[in-house]
């Protein structure tokens, strides 16, 4: 499809003209922590960010989400969910991009989740590429790049003043369509100098592991000690599951006052021992050992048995944001020395 | 993201149907007491567009309190109705107990894969329960009761910790009368009045020696009873082909999405609850 290029100074006109007609999505930074949230003012939009810390799933698959409301009384009513609006993500980074195709298969796969599906039917991705990828990524490991198109409807990249915008979709076409006039014909020239960026951008990953083979590995190690070494300074806080853009694990909770409740689906990690625990005690991971290992297996063994696709993008947060340093590369290395 | 005030769709399965208790039977009393609930859907439709296999499974709400999955304890042969027996233990089950004749709960389900019957039949059926891991057994049993004719011989193993712990006591000596069918009951203590074995189900089963010609055998408890359950199965003859048995996990959504009931990159909600011993034996994960 066509190329374009976009001014910086018409970005605000344009997310002006999207947040009209859809709930438009835009990274916004609250306490140095950057996040998507819906935007009611443009003004609020903040680019400044290597990538967001809390990725863009929560757009589908929010943190907290009620799944119907009830009544108390005898007739106990209950409320479906809402449909919900036509929405636009601007600034999701190609690597989040890629975590939604891989959520994708699990919510659709034999049962449909209408929750996730609905939202991500009616979303149009708009990415921005990465001109600083941060250290500890490496998308380019799992066929992603700063400027990987594959998973969005269209692609921004900066360059110099103005943005080098990649339709990839009927989505981002329409999105074309909606601001026509903020919009002009791209030149080679410019096309040229945007290839230089993604290139630029790209040398700049400094992380990487060939991930062929790594399954092949797991299914040897399931009962190594090694899972017991690595998980030995994990303290289980679950924030490498929180900030995963493919976890996809949830709780259903009830919450109520005396005359009515909603069903709620809130975020669950693997890394609680809770999420296991059955209600006569046992425990099917009752160590931490049994939970890291389960982590890492899902995303690189169980995923790809189930769903032919890793489920890990290598946005690097998990390693980012880990409080003791456990590092997925370095667990995945272990994996590769373990096994000759 | 904003909303619209229409619903979401009609095919949302995460959402229960309405059920009426039509009534309760208490199973086993005291700490750990067992009632069995009889529900009915409020809706004749989905009445009846409720189909399930035995060893299938239903996920029951009590509104404001939660949900809990529980394998389906009556038999498809006698429709109209579904039945759980809920084993009092944590906080929905509690609540649950607290239940009357006439309230309302919900439903949602059937699910997971429930036993192969039809691959079955012309063959004899040896049951092998412990404790509340008799429910969905029960299912199993009175589905082949009443399609007599299709399979061979009914044994029956069943034990728990004492007489009163026993589940479906008067149903199971009811059958006992019937021809071709075998009831042997175990407790793990001696009692005064008990003239049925004592010890546990694994050692009954040792003890009975059931013939594996042509027969399948299934087994549900307690994780433990059902390791040495196999175990003495294996040394009688039976084929791992022949073994089944059904699992327990914690489950939240029942349909493959919410994570927690894998056993390695298989999911009891929906590639189980029922493996055959050849399934389970090569699967690598945690149970």
């Amino acid at each position: 499809m066509d190329d374009y290029r976009i001014s910086g100074k018409k970005l605000k006109d344009l997310m002006e003209v999207l947040s009209r007609e859809a709930d438009l999505y835009a990274p916004v930074k609250k306490n140095d922590v950057a996040l998507f949230k819906r935007i009611d003012s443009v003004s609020d939009i903040n680019l400044d960010y290597r990538n967001t810390d809390v990725p863009s799933k929560n757009i589908v698959f929010p943190q907290t989400e009620t799944i119907f409301s009830y009544t108390l009384d005898k007739d106990q009513k209950i409320e479906p969910p809402p449909v919900y609006r036509e929405s636009i993500v601007f600034g999701i980074r190609p690597c989040d991009a890629h975590a939604m195709s891989i959520l994708d298969s699990v919510f659709r796969d034999d049962f449909k989740d209408p929750y996730f599906l609905d939202k991500r039917k009616k979303l149009t991705l708009i990415g921005l590429s990465c001109d600083l990828p941060g250290a500890s990524c490496f998308c380019t490991s799992l066929s992603g790049g700063p400027g990987n198109k594959t998973h969005l409807d269209m692609l921004f990249t900066r360059t110099g003043d103005d943005f080098f915008v990649e339709v990839v979709t009927e989505k981002g076409k329409a999105v074309i369509e909606k601001a026509k006039d903020l919009f002009k014909k791209a030149t080679d020239k410019l096309k040229k100098q945007k290839d230089g960026n993604i290139k630029k951008a790209e040398a700049l990953i400094k992380r990487n592991i060939a991930v062929d083979g790594i399954k092949q590995k797991l299914d040897k190690l399931f009962d190594s000690e090694l899972w017991k070494e690595l998980s030995q300074k994990c303290m289980g806080c679950s924030i490498c599951t929180y900030l995963c853009p493919t976890c996809h694990c949830f709780d259903i909770q009830d919450e109520k006052t005396l005359e009515k409740g909603r069903r709620v689906r809130v975020w669950d990690s693997c890394a609680f021992p809770e999420y296991t625990l059955h209600a006569s005690g046992h425990n099917p991971r009752p160590a931490r050992m049994n939970r890291l290992r389960n982590r890492v297996y899902h995303k690189y063994s169980y995923y790809p048995d189930n769903f032919d696709m890793i489920a890990c993008v290598g946005c690097g947060r998990c390693i980012e944001k880990c409080p003791v340093n456990i590092d997925l590369l370095d667990v995945l290395k272990k994996v590769k020395e373990a096994v000759k | 993201m904003k909303k619209e005030p229409a619903a979401i769709t009609q095919t949302n399965p995460y959402i229960p149907h309405e059920v009426t208790i039509e009534n309760i039977k208490k199973e086993v009393p005291g700490d750990r007491a067992i009632k069995t609930f009889r529900l009915l859907f409020n809706e004749d439709s989905i009445q009846k567009g409720f189909t399930f296999k035995p060893g299938q499974c239903a996920m029951v709400s009590l509104l404001g309190t939660g949900e809990c999955m529980f394998a389906i304890s009556s038999s498809p042969t006698r429709p109209g109705y579904i039945e759980v027996s809920v084993l009092r233990l944590g906080k929905v089950t509690a609540r649950l107990h607290e239940r009357e004749a006439g309230d309302r709960l919900a439903v949602r389900g059937p699910y997971g894969n429930g036993f192969p019957v039809e691959s079955w039949e012309g063959k004899n059926i040896l049951c092998i329960g412990g404790g509340i891991g008799q429910a969905p057994l029960r299912s199993l049993i009175n589905y082949v009761l009443d399609n007599r004719s299709k399979y061979g011989r009914l044994d029956v193993i069943y034990g728990a910790r004492a007489s009163s712990d026993l589940c479906y006591r008067e149903e199971l000596l009811e059958m006992e009368k019937q021809e071709n069918v075998g009831v042997h009951l175990s407790i793990d203590r001696e009692e005064d009045g008990w003239d049925r074995f004592v010890g546990f189900v694994p050692d009954n089963l040792k003890r009975l020696k059931p013939s594996p010609e042509n027969t399948i055998a299934i087994t549900c408890g307690p994780p433990i009873m059902i390791k040495f359950v196999i175990v003495n199965l294996g040394a009688l003859g039976f084929k791992d082909t022949d073994i089944f048995t059904t699992l327990e996990m914690r489950m939240k959504c029942g349909i493959g999405k919410c994570g927690r009931c894998n056993i390695g990159n298989t999911y009891v909600c929906i590639d189980g609850p029922v493996f055959s011993w050849d399934q389970l034996k090569d699967l690598k994960g945690e149970m």
